[in-house]
């Protein structure tokens, strides 16, 4: 995960190098790097202003943008809960109190072993069996109180 | 002889478990010597059955749902018992024939005649099931004549703004620019909306088809697809189909040795409901924040990096390979005053019976409620149903008599859209719902326009101090007035349509704003 940038062949110059011809290459840089590396530190947002000759005001304009982008290290696993009508009325504003209270935090929080992070998410498409939750990229549908639990706790098993 | 098991790949079917499904079966099979074949298919869109698996007979497939991997044994066992002994299936979650399930025998699917059919990236099925006959006609066609072909299809953009897809198409093709894009607006942000979804984890080959033909139509060689982030599972099967559609020849420099190219792209969005907006998006795709453009210049003329741009839906595209191949008439004939053809309405939220149901435009919300729905999951009565995403009405009970067509929703004040129902029962507060929609305006909003920056704020503030009981009647005065400041000062959708749900939930459902109700009240 970590990453060292004062190697001129780190991962993040090869991302850059490898996707800066694209034509408005700079959201699939940022994507490749955070699934890369996690996040989007502050060396990378210098190395990418550079290589795409633009400020690295303007790059972290971007990141700050979109709710996906982070400049901090993630939690193990990320947790988002869909927030939207449609897993409204089936029981998700229920679901957002029970995961707070179970895992101690608030939204956009991370448990302080750093293990879950908790977010909202609006709509993951799955509307017509929620409430939905999705765990980095896997969704999980018909989430009641005791499934979160159970899927949770799988997760955790899977840590050990 | 091998035994075809079909178990879908799709999101939702996987979001319940068909993965483990599908393993299940595999392990059960080498344990028993069972030649089995599983086939991972799309989904036929009936999601309280999902995971919804079928297995091949000389009648027709034969389904199960909703399976768990517990119950894969005991399937196996009705298989080999019955099914293989031409008896009729005898367990409990035995649904008989795919194809005589009321649900999708009471539909129209034109778009989606494919989905859960096909194994979305096998290019043989899809040739089989009249794959790539559009793009076919289109290539013997000029570029008028596709144009006009579209616009007498009688197609509105499926996006939610219903604008004409053919008129859009001629304003691209007659610009003079050397180079022209096609983007496909695939950032479906909408609660209650997976009809998008669906179209790429079926069927994606069609939406591939639909694009090379505008490319060909518009004299555009590069498209892209803006997708969503929240579909991982779509990105991993349109990326499959892309390469193998370059492969054969679809995609690339020389489609079907026609001299003639095209590209394609998946770009993926990061998270940002507002750059479903076509500007917002084309800014996004540009690798910048995705703010909204003043319009004019209208996208068509100076569109992605300035130039000429075709910024359509997905079901719009993926409408086009129909009507290419089978005909204008044959789309059109579909549907009823202005809104011709099919819409895949998407019924969520609170049913029993949730899924992707392809109608043409014109029967009632009413019916389709009672035909398809089968009750509240809940078992409670109806109380609203939000029509058309998260910027669309909240319709009363009373008020679903509403022929599902563009005209008829906007002037009840309504949002058809992108045909996205979602049904809540009476443990619904109004008042929260309509608080709700304006902080989803704080959260999304792209900063832009100050009335729907600042305004969504003060939105939530004013609605707190209704909830609260602080000067009530000011306040709903105030509320007012703030939605015609956000409807009339707004650039776009998110800023002028927030206050849509919001006016809804307060005229339709005034107890919930302790206003007086209508026996109450004189007017």
């Amino acid at each position: 995960m970590k990453i060292e940038f004062s190697s001129p062949l780190s991962n993040v110059e090869n991302i850059i190098d490898s996707l800066k011809n694209k034509e408005g290459a700079l959201l699939p840089i940022l994507h490749a790097i955070q699934k890369e590396v996690g996040y989007i530190a502050p060396q990378a947002i210098e190395r990418i202003a550079i290589k795409l000759k633009q400020t690295p005001a303007e790059i972290h304009g971007v990141i700050s943008f979109y709710h996906q982008f982070r400049t901090s290290p993630p939690a193990k696993y990320k947790i988002q809960i869909c927030r939207a009508e449609a897993c409204q009325s089936r029981g998700s504003r229920q679901l957002e109190v029970h995961a707070k209270n179970l895992l101690n935090i608030d939204y956009h929080q991370m448990t302080s072993d750093k293990k879950f992070s908790l977010d909202s998410v609006y709509c993951l498409g799955n509307c017509a069996t929620g409430p939905n939750i999705r765990i980095n990229d896997d969704l999980y549908g018909r989430i009641s109180n005791e499934k979160f639990e159970q899927v949770l706790s799988n997760v955790d098993r899977e840590l050990k | 002889m091998t035994m075809k098991i079909f178990i879908p790949r799709e999101s939702t079917a996987v979001s319940l478990g068909a993965h483990d499904v599908a393993q299940a079966f595999t392990h059960y099979a080498s344990h028993h010597d069972i030649d089995i074949k599983i086939i991972r298919n799309g989904s036929r869109g009936l999601f309280w059955l999902e995971p919804m698996i079928e297995i091949e007979t000389a009648h027709g497939r034969m389904a199960y749902g909703p399976v768990a991997s517990s119950d894969v044994e005991s399937i196996m066992a009705d298989i080999t018992d019955n099914i293989c002994h031409e008896k009729p299936p005898c367990h409990t979650l035995a649904l008989g024939l795919t194809e005589e399930i009321g649900y999708l025998k009471k539909q129209t699917r034109l778009t989606f005649a494919r989905a859960g059919i096909i194994d979305p990236v096998s290019l043989d099925d899809y040739l089989a099931l009249d794959g790539f006959k559009g793009l076919q006609k289109s290539l013997a066609l000029s570029t008028q004549e596709i144009v006009t072909a579209v616009v007498e299809s009688g197609l509105r953009g499926r996006g939610g703004a219903a604008f004409p897809t053919g008129i859009k198409w001629q304003t691209v093709r007659d610009a003079v620019a050397e180079q022209k894009y096609i983007v496909c607006n695939a950032d479906e942000g909408d609660s209650g909306t997976f009809a998008d979804k669906l179209v790429m984890e079926c069927d994606p080959f069609m939406l591939i088809e639909g694009m090379i033909i505008a490319g060909l139509a518009v004299g555009a060689n590069q498209g892209y697809i803006y997708l969503r982030s929240e579909y991982p599972i779509a990105d991993e099967i349109l990326q499959q189909a892309i390469k193998i559609a370059n492969e054969a020849g679809y995609l690339g420099d020389n489609i079907c040795g026609s001299g003639k190219s095209f590209n394609l792209e998946v770009r993926l969005g990061a998270e940002a409901y507002i750059c479903g907006e076509e500007t917002a998006l084309l800014e996004s795709l540009e690798g910048k924040r995705g703010m909204v453009r003043f319009k004019p210049p209208l996208p068509a003329l100076e569109g992605l990096f300035g130039k000429p741009t075709i910024v359509n839906n997905v079901l719009s595209l993926a409408a086009i390979p129909f009507i290419m191949s089978q005909g204008s008439q044959a789309y059109q004939q579909y549907g009823t005053n202005r809104s011709r053809g099919t819409l895949p309405f998407q019924l969520a939220g609170n049913v029993k019976q949730g899924g992707l149901i392809e109608l043409p435009f014109g029967s009632s919300l009413q019916d389709l409620i009672d035909d398809f729905s089968g009750g509240t999951a809940s078992n409670r009565p109806i109380k609203a149903i939000q029509v058309g995403g998260p910027l669309g009405a909240y319709l009363p009970v009373n008020k679903l008599d509403i022929p599902l067509d563009y005209e008829a929703f906007s002037q009840a004040s309504a949002v058809l859209g992108h045909g996205g129902i979602v049904v809540f029962d009476d443990s619904v507060d109004m008042l929260e719902q309509a608080r709700f929609s304006m902080e989803f305006c704080v959260v999304e909003s792209c900063g832009k326009c100050t009335p729907c920056r600042i305004g969504s704020t003060r939105g939530v503030e004013v609605i707190d101090r209704i909830k609260n009981n602080e000067r009530r009647a000011e306040n709903m005065t105030l509320l007012n007035d703030l939605c015609d400041t956000m409807i009339d000062g707004s650039l776009c959708a998110m800023g002028s349509m927030t206050p849509i749900p919001v006016r809804s939930a307060y005229n339709d459902f005034p107890q919930d704003f302790y206003l007086p109700t209508q026996e109450s009240n004189h007017d």
